[in-house]
């Protein structure tokens, strides 16, 4: 285990940044927080999350995948994505880290997604532990531990200091070209802080959050259940939950015309939408409550048949903050297990 | 705290629902948290008894359900509209989005509404109980071993701050005592921009209008949005609401929306409440409206039923549009 004092932590930023573009959580103007490139001057904030999960790295909103023009009954094909470079993604949170191995199983899956596969490969995360969890957090019944979190390197914040210990062997690689602004330390601290973090745990009014009436084979027992009707009655059909959320995969490809030539991009697409997933013969899902389902069920129970019993969510409690109708997954969970809601 | 409380709320929809008055019950319904509110419809007592909630957190406007809500009903819907929904529901009513004859109105007032955002600013992450008593927040935390007290007029939202009418514009039925309209200070920032440079103004809003992620929320919450099917849904529009091919077209959509909205939007406040990336929407409605006001002399959108839009009506005083590239030209 290393450490450096918290005062000194722009001198770890300035060596990462040396070789690599470093990216963390820096704070906005309007208060929230997002991830955005360190330079010089530029502060680690002290949110819990990010609005929008660190998916985007690996996953962006849009991005252009390849162009054509055509000449007579040619079609030319121009590969235009540029050259990856290495990049380290620092101040993740214990269920942003999961979430990636989540969409590792989509898209590094066969056939494997090049464009998703080499920014993992030029990927270096640092994860933080959370001392301060919020009442919306609830990883912990997805069995994610943010006094533990996974990484190439994790590490820990105390009012003083930041603590460090690597994971994998990208993140001793990282860990040794920062031998000159780290020391040695023991890791008392640590154990204190994650000792802290499990109480709080304990008391997190979601931490009774239980998974168990739901995961794969569940399709006929939960679809046609009379439940769904009210959970989506006053759903707005936007797409907040989708695109803050660092799980959901779903996307779209289309093709532009910039009209000298034509570019396919894709995109993030929203199960909330109308016009998700529309084919030739219309949509498959005409009414609010069945886009609703569909991703609730997606998230607890298809994916979890489909990837050896992994659940879709990893309980970072972004839908919770943001839902402006405050409907989410939460709230699905606990009225099919069963728990009351009220307190 | 609110004057009314929830007690005489619930008493209210059991009465009437126990005399067949309506049939069910349009509110707010309770969450995990004391701020975590949804809009619901309650259709027995035991269910308004059990989950109906109104406190500091209720600023969800009810009008905008009634179109998918109020339909299928039968007999009456019962709905509750604080002063600022009532101006909705009249201007839903003036575009015949639905049937006045299905809906049974209890005007509430309302002392304004909490942003859980600036309590969060506040008082920090793990909120787990707010009480509300005099107009002080009681808020709870993890990491706080006593209660930290805010007062509400520290954390009202900004549409609250700025609130423009206590007056109740529709209901059949009104509890405890109407308000005014008020003097309100809701175009200050829009003069702040005003009085921006060309240039200082398009940053402001590129700031902004660069965090948007085009969820939408904005546009499905807002009372003024109700195309059955909007040009941003329509994939073959070209400008469907899943990508913004440049940061161009981030902004587009928030000016087409506005300029679609203007004239009946109510100014609610429902678009800034609703966005994920905080982005003060509102003032881009709020522009239009002292724009008409200027132009066209005072004009509230649904502060009477069938009222005709200056933009959509015409008079010989109309204003000549070269006036209005003359202000533009020496107002910068």
């Amino acid at each position: 285990m290393r450490k450096c004092s918290l005062s000194e932590i722009n001198s770890v930023f300035a060596e990462i940044s040396k070789s690599m573009t470093l990216y963390l959580p820096v704070d906005g103007s309007d208060g929230s927080s997002a991830f955005s490139q360190w330079t010089e001057g530029v502060k680690w904030s002290e949110s819990l999350n990010t609005t929008k999960s660190p998916k985007d790295f690996f996953f962006p909103q849009t991005e252009d995948l390849m162009a054509f023009k055509t000449s007579g009954k040619n079609i030319e094909l121009t590969d235009i994505r540029k050259e990856s470079e290495d990049f380290v993604v620092f101040g993740v949170r214990a269920c942003d880290v999961r979430s990636f191995d989540i969409l590792d199983r989509v898209f590094l899956s066969e056939p494997c997604d090049s464009y998703y596969a080499t920014r993992r490969e030029h990927s270096v995360i640092i994860s933080v532990a959370c001392s301060h969890p919020s009442e919306t957090c609830f990883c912990t019944s997805f069995g994610i531990s943010p006094e533990n979190p996974d990484g190439d390197i994790s590490a820990w914040k105390t009012d003083t200091e930041v603590y460090f210990s690597p994971n994998t062997e990208k993140g001793a690689l990282l860990m040794d070209k920062l031998s000159s602004v780290t020391e040695e330390c023991s890791d008392e601290a640590v154990v204190k802080q994650k000792e802290e973090i499990s109480k709080i745990c304990s008391r997190l009014p979601n931490s009774k959050v239980d998974t168990n009436t739901f995961g794969g084979g569940k399709t006929a027992e939960l679809f046609d259940s009379p439940l769904w009707d009210k959970l989506s009655e006053a759903c707005l059909g936007c797409g907040t939950c989708t695109f803050v959320c660092p799980t959901c995969q779903c996307y779209d490809i289309k093709d532009f015309n910039t009209g000298n030539g034509v570019i396919r991009y894709r995109c993030w697409d929203s199960c909330m939408y109308s016009e998700f997933t529309k084919m030739a013969h219309g949509n498959n899902r005409l009414t609010q409550k069945e886009r609703f389902r569909q991703r609730f069920m997606h998230k607890l129970v298809y994916f979890p048949e489909n990837n050896d019993g992994i659940f879709g969510c990893v309980g970072c409690g972004r839908c919770l903050a943001k839902c402006p109708i405050s409907m989410n997954i939460v709230k699905v969970m606990k009225k099919f297990g069963g728990e009351k809601s009220e307190k | 705290m609110q004057v009314i409380t929830r007690e005489q709320l619930i008493e209210k929809a059991v009465s009437l629902l126990a005399a067949n008055t309506v049939s069910c019950v349009l509110g707010w319904s309770r969450g995990e948290f004391d701020y975590d509110v949804s809009p619901a419809v309650f259709r027995s007592e035991e269910e308004v008894r059990r989950n109906f909630v109104w406190n500091d957190f209720c600023g969800a406007n009810m009008s905008k359900y009634l179109i998918s809500k109020a339909s299928g009903v039968d007999g009456k819907i019962l709905v509750f509209l604080k002063p600022c929904d009532t101006y909705s529901f009249n201007q839903l009513l003036t575009e015949h989005k639905f049937d006045r004859e299905k809906v049974y109105v209890v005007a509430v007032p309302c002392d304004g509404m909490a942003d859980f955002r600036l309590i969060k600013k506040v008082c920090g992450e793990g909120i787990i109980s707010i009480d509300s008593e005099d107009a002080i927040l009681k808020v709870k935390t993890l990491y706080s071993d006593s209660p930290i007290s805010v007062p509400l007029t520290d954390v009202l939202a900004e549409r609250c701050k700025n609130c423009k009418s206590k007056k109740h514009v529709a209901y059949d039925e009104l509890l405890g005592e109407d308000g005014n309209v008020l003097e309100s200070g809701r175009f200050d920032e829009v003069k702040k921009l005003e009085a921006m440079t060309a240039e200082e103004r398009f940053e402001f809003w590129q700031n902004e209008l660069s965090r948007c992620i085009r969820c939408n929320a904005c546009r499905d919450v807002c009372p003024a949005c109700t195309c059955e099917k909007c040009v941003f849904n329509n994939p073959s529009s070209g400008v469907e609401n899943k990508a913004a091919a440049n940061s161009f077209e981030e902004k587009l959509f928030h000016i087409i929306r506005a300029f679609h909205v203007a004239g009946r939007c109510t100014d609610c406040g429902e678009c800034s409440r609703v966005c994920p990336q905080n982005i003060p929407l509102h003032l881009l409605n709020r522009k239009f409206i002292k724009d008409i006001n200027e132009f066209y002399g005072e004009y509230q959108a649904g502060e009477e039923i069938g009222l005709r839009a200056p933009l959509t009506d015409y008079t010989t005083e109309d204003i000549e549009p070269c006036e209005i590239f003359h202000r533009r030209d020496t107002d910068a």
